[in-house]
């Protein structure tokens, strides 16, 4: 393969792979720290999706509806949680099966309801800097999309870092991670705590959402597609790790692009990628490459 | 005994619907539901009884279908032929995912198997001798002597591969494999200390619920005269055998039983009444209702209403 070919593979796999890490960074809370087997979690981005999409039509940009829209799903993510909580984690017993089968059920749910209400055709969003590009020299044309969404994603990226590592309750969600127990003997509510987390988790995936339709049409059965790939850059990260997740993401990126670019595998072996390497990790390092 | 009665009176029925019935939709729409109930009988081996939830059904289902259509393309073998190349074929994934995925468990295991199938899928994508992205038409062998529709056969061979698969089932849950796939589900490191073989019996859970699935999958070329890999390993299939066992009750060689033929029955109800869509709805919404406020299914609702009385 060429050298500048190359090059342009692993420039576009860097902004690919902030993407992935951005619409991961959700389900790095979510399934990372809390242990909530949120199968959903790309359901519930394509359901941001549609919100943005719908906001658009009524003359809002991508992003802010993106931020606006982080609201309601933060409250959304609360209620999920709560419902979570009373039905499987309080009982205890036999979570494991019944949970990933619940939110399984819950994806298909939005799934559906997405294609009754809007039908199964592609929707794409407008805005200024969707359908330009930039020329960066040597040739190479870089989509104004492709960057607005790497520099949001960035933004969220770090702001999540940031607050995790840096904010009380932040910290008070990493240490409900790590010992649920010593928690409750310091005097705090780790429910309400984890209950806290999921909202972020769920306003981050309605801002990875709106990245996801500005980066491409989306439809209604998209989340399947992203099932693997969210969940393939957590489990890379080692769960729950924030800077591992934008690592995990870089390296999804670029490998996808670079079998993208490659002229005897292309594009039918690209979504191959990430599940190939989620099963090498699982199969031999289950701790991810950050992991604890 | 009473298991073996009620076998061999659900086959003459069944034989007596084919002789006598002359109405090729309701063979077509009792295919599926047939083809459902025996994916549930064996999701519900690995996932039911040892507790491991595999979204991997396409694969397996996939991989037999394929395997079915590729050798009659290159032989034209006979059917039974081909669900035996099927069966070996997917019991072979079965093993090597089980022997991959060993150490995972819960969520770790379930996503391994999501991996499973757009793996596999894309290995057939890019086979162009299996038809690639596009699909292989096939065309159907000559009818058989006492048969006067394929259709009718194909129902008649499902029917027998489903009670065969419900027998094994029933098997595997009375011997000391379904108790020793019960202990690891209650709690591995437990079964593990009473030596129990944890591992070797996951492998071997897995192995025969493949090898059902890809036995399953098997007459669905010559079921659509077509295969293409987007609907073959549509994630559907996954659904379908997770949630029959989920609403029937997992604990039970009946339950995905009766979960399936509810839950197929009622989908070719809406998809001909309502509309497609309106049908993987009524999937979605029986299977969180069920998790939720009946964990043990329809057999253990049914168990609580008879010892109340």
């Amino acid at each position: 393969m060429a050298l500048d070919l190359l090059l342009e593979a692993v420039l576009f796999g860097i902004l690919l792979g902030c993407f992935y890490a951005a619409v991961s960074m959700g389900l790095s809370v979510s399934f990372g720290l809390l242990d909530v087997p949120h199968v959903a979690h790309p359901a519930i981005m394509v359901l941001g999706a549609y919100c943005t999409w719908l906001l658009g039509t009524w003359g809002f940009d991508p992003i802010i509806a993106g931020v606006v829209l982080t609201v309601p799903f933060f409250l959304l993510g609360m209620l999920i949680y709560r419902f979570y909580y009373e039905a499987f984690e309080r009982r205890g017993s036999d979570a494991g099966v019944r949970g990933i089968a619940f939110f399984f059920g819950v994806a298909l749910i939005i799934e559906v309801g997405l294609i009754l209400a809007f039908g199964v055709d592609q929707r794409m969003v407008e805005a200024p800097y969707i359908g330009k590009s930039i020329n960066i020299g040597w040739d190479i044309r870089l989509p104004m999309r492709t960057l607005t969404v790497f520099a949001v994603a960035l933004a969220m990226s770090a702001v999540l870092t940031l607050y995790m590592s840096k904010t009380f309750t932040g910290r008070a969600i990493k240490a409900v991670a790590q010992d649920e127990a010593a928690l409750r003997l310091m005097g705090a509510d780790p429910v309400r705590i984890k209950q806290w987390a999921f909202g972020i988790a769920t306003a981050a995936a309605a801002l990875g959402g709106a990245m996801l339709i500005i980066i491409g049409p989306v439809d209604p059965g998209l989340d399947r597609v992203y099932i693997g790939r969210t969940f393939a850059v957590v489990v890379l990260a080692g769960l729950g790790s924030m800077t591992g997740t934008i690592a995990a993401g870089l390296v999804l990126g670029i490998s996808e692009s670079i079998v993208l670019i490659h002229p005897s595998l292309g594009a039918s072996w690209a979504p191959a990628v990430s599940f190939t390497l989620l099963l090498l990790v699982l199969g031999v390092r289950p701790q991810g490459l950050f992991g604890r | 005994m009473k298991f073996w009665i009620g076998i061999a009176i659900t086959l003459a029925i069944t034989l007596a619907t084919v002789a006598f019935v002359n109405f090729d939709y309701f063979f077509f729409a009792g295919y599926t539901v047939l083809m459902f109930v025996m994916l549930a009988t064996a999701w519900n081996i690995l996932g039911g009884y040892a507790g491991y939830v595999n979204f991997g059904t396409p694969a397996f289902f996939g991989l037999g279908a394929y395997t079915a259509a590729v050798l009659y393309k290159a032989t034209a073998a006979p059917l039974v032929v081909q669900i035996a190349a099927a069966a070996v074929m997917s019991g072979l994934l079965g093993l090597v995912a089980g022997l991959l995925t060993l150490r995972l468990r819960g969520i770790f295991f379930a996503i391994a198997t999501i991996a499973l199938v757009v793996i596999v899928e894309t290995v057939f994508i890019n086979w162009r001798y299996a038809g690639g992205a596009t699909g292989l038409q096939l065309l159907r062998p000559a009818l058989m002597w006492p048969f006067e529709s394929y259709i009718k056969m194909l129902f008649l061979v499902m029917a027998i591969m489903v009670l065969a698969s419900i027998a094994l089932a029933r098997y595997i849950e009375r011997s000391w494999f379904g108790r020793g796939l019960r202990a690891l589900r209650d709690s591995e490191e437990a079964a593990e200390c009473s030596g129990v073989p944890t591992l070797r019996l996951k492998v071997f859970a897995c192995t025969v619920s493949g090898a059902l699935m890809g036995a399953c999958g098997a007459p669905m070329p010559m079921y659509l005269s077509f295969i293409e890999p987007a609907s073959t390993f549509n994630l559907n299939y996954a659904i379908g055998a997770l949630a029959s066992p989920m609403i029937g009750g997992t604990a039970h060689w009946l339950g995905p039983v009766i979960g399936a033929l509810l839950l197929s029955s009622l989908q070719q109800l809406v998809t001909v009444t309502i509309s497609n869509e309106m049908n993987v709805l009524v999937v979605g919404v029986l299977l969180v209702v069920f998790v939720v406020a009946a964990p043990d299914g329809i057999l253990g609702l049914f168990k609580r209403f008879v010892s109340r009385k």
